[in-house]
């Protein structure tokens, strides 16, 4: 078991491999289809003019450096005094931000990325290189997971809507589990091998 | 009877919407517990369903969403002669949108154009409403909360497939359902529910197809031969090795509800609805006498 607090270093990630459990720590910014999209057209392809994306990139770099993304798309209530608690807060399925994932994951040092169902190729390659892991959390565990966002720092682009707002948490010992690691270890390509091998072996019967 | 029956529904259903957000049916809850009971102590497959289970008891005790993604939300009404569906969709609409502000739903519903979240769960077809005149002097409404990644990865065949070796029959639909699980893998929230349809039109199968999510999670198809199908595609689906959040293990699916469509003669259709293992669902019963509310209970 492994508990670790944002920013992480390259050693502590190093020393993670597929199958650990760790308790996450810190700072996490959450992320889903909206944020991953504007973030490579205006932040990574594009260098930003607009004043408020400027600002809004300088703010992410130190966020984001060492630091972890969540790809979740929460239940929030905003409180009497303005400030807001999470209610439910599992994550989204990963696999719609491969295309991104990779190019965000080294444009801004990202030292991890939750969410579930697992990535492919191309982030794996990037979790090898920069080191970065992933990190899948229970999927569908949303009101037990908000029981580890101790704080709700801040929220960006607000004008996505909720769910894909970036918002800015602070969490207590969020359990996630290493299912690609940066040694190139993937238990999702091993389990969808040996599911089709299966697969392949029943459609005999 | 004078004119059209006068209801207002707006708490009971935001009531339904409510119970349908945060309390797992009890049949889903002990499929959850046979399939933690039947994987390895310890195993990242039994921690997986151990989670799960932790967080249903609790959403349940705080009265909090199951899933932060409330899905879409699908009300199937039955009501008698003389109810107007306008006014029960206005009551819906306004329940839904209550219980969007009481954050038991998440805001779900984008314009597909703008990109706009509207922010109370109101839209285009959204939420989705059925409505089913019947003689009973009663209106019976279900709710299915059916969220987006389990949507994703819903899918559909025409037969025949050459990939699958997959002719229109029933071994062809077997074939078809079970790939369906193999794409899938853990990225619709494994153990999931398989509605399944065969036949209809592109439409009326995922209709259909999610209908079937309402069976109770051990209740026997009727029909022998859907019996035994789905009896055999759960046993095989559990052969996959995919398990709970695609970890590894023998849950990887808890039931198999296989309904029936016509079809056209050049049609063959084979429609998955993967459901996750939150299989939100809710009913509500409401009797009426001489056009009042007699009494209101929920399932």
């Amino acid at each position: 078991m492994h508990r670790l607090t944002t920013p992480i270093s390259d050693e502590e990630i190093r020393a993670l491999h597929v199958g650990d459990t760790v308790y996450l720590n810190g700072i996490v910014v959450t992320g889903r289809d909206a944020a991953h999209k504007y973030m490579i057209e205006h932040f990574i392809r594009n260098e930003p003019t607009d004043p408020e994306d400027v600002a809004l990139l300088e703010k992410l770099r130190v966020l984001l450096n060492g630091g972890v993304l969540y790809h979740c798309g929460p239940v929030v209530k905003k409180n009497e005094d303005g400030s807001w608690t999470f209610v439910a807060a599992g994550p989204t399925t990963s696999i719609r931000e491969e295309v991104y994932e990779a190019d965000v994951i080294r444009f801004f040092n990202l030292k991890g990325v939750i969410g579930k169902g697992g990535m492919g190729p191309n982030t794996l390659k990037a979790c090898m290189e920069q080191p970065a892991v992933y990190f899948h959390a229970i999927g569908g565990a949303a009101t037990l997971i908000a029981q580890s966002v101790k704080e709700v720092v801040d929220v960006f682009k607000l004008d996505f809507g909720v769910p894909e707002a970036m918002w800015v948490i602070r969490v207590e010992d969020f359990p996630v589990v290493v299912t690609m690691d940066s040694h190139g270890q993937s238990i999702h390509e091993k389990i969808q091998q040996e599911s089709e091998e299966r697969f392949k072996e029943l459609l005999l019967r | 009877m004078n004119g059209p029956i006068q209801l207002d529904l707006v708490d009971e259903v935001l009531e339904l919407v409510r119970r349908a957000a945060t309390v797992l049916p009890e049949d889903m809850v002990q499929a959850l517990e046979r399939g933690r009971a039947q994987e390895e102590p310890g195993s990242a497959a039994e921690q997986a369903l151990a989670t799960i289970l932790k967080n249903v008891a609790m959403a349940r005790e705080k009265s909090t969403p199951i899933c932060q993604d409330t899905g879409t939300p699908i009300f199937e009404v039955h009501h008698p002669f003389g109810v107007s569906t306008r006014m029960l969709t206005e009551q819906i609409h306004e329940a839904v949108a209550q219980a969007t502000a009481k954050a038991y739903l998440r805001p779900n519903a984008v314009d597909s154009l703008t990109g706009k979240n509207s922010g109370n769960n109101l839209g285009l077809d959204f939420p989705t409403i059925h409505f089913h005149e019947w003689d009973e002097d009663r209106i019976f409404i279900t709710l299915q909360l059916k969220g987006g990644g389990s949507e994703n990865v819903s899918t559909q065949y025409k037969l025949p497939d050459a990939r699958l070796g997959a002719g229109r029959d029933l071994e062809g639909v077997r074939r078809a359902v079970l790939d369906a699980v193999v794409k899938a893998q853990g990225k619709g929230c494994a153990p999931g529910v398989l509605g399944v349809a065969i036949g209809g039109d592109r439409g009326t199968g995922y209709i259909v197809a999610k209908r079937q999510l309402l069976r109770k999670i051990d209740d026997v198809n009727p029909d022998p031969q859907l019996a035994a199908l789905e009896a055999r595609i759960l046993e095989e689906a559990n052969e996959l090795g995919i398990g709970p959040m695609g970890f590894g293990g023998k849950t990887t699916v808890l039931g198999v509800k296989v309904g029936v469509a016509h079809r056209l003669p050049a049609c063959y259709f084979v429609t998955v609805a993967y459901m996750c293992w939150a299989n939100r669902r809710a009913e509500m019963n409401v009797s009426l006498q001489d056009g009042q509310v007699t009494e209101v209970s929920y399932a």
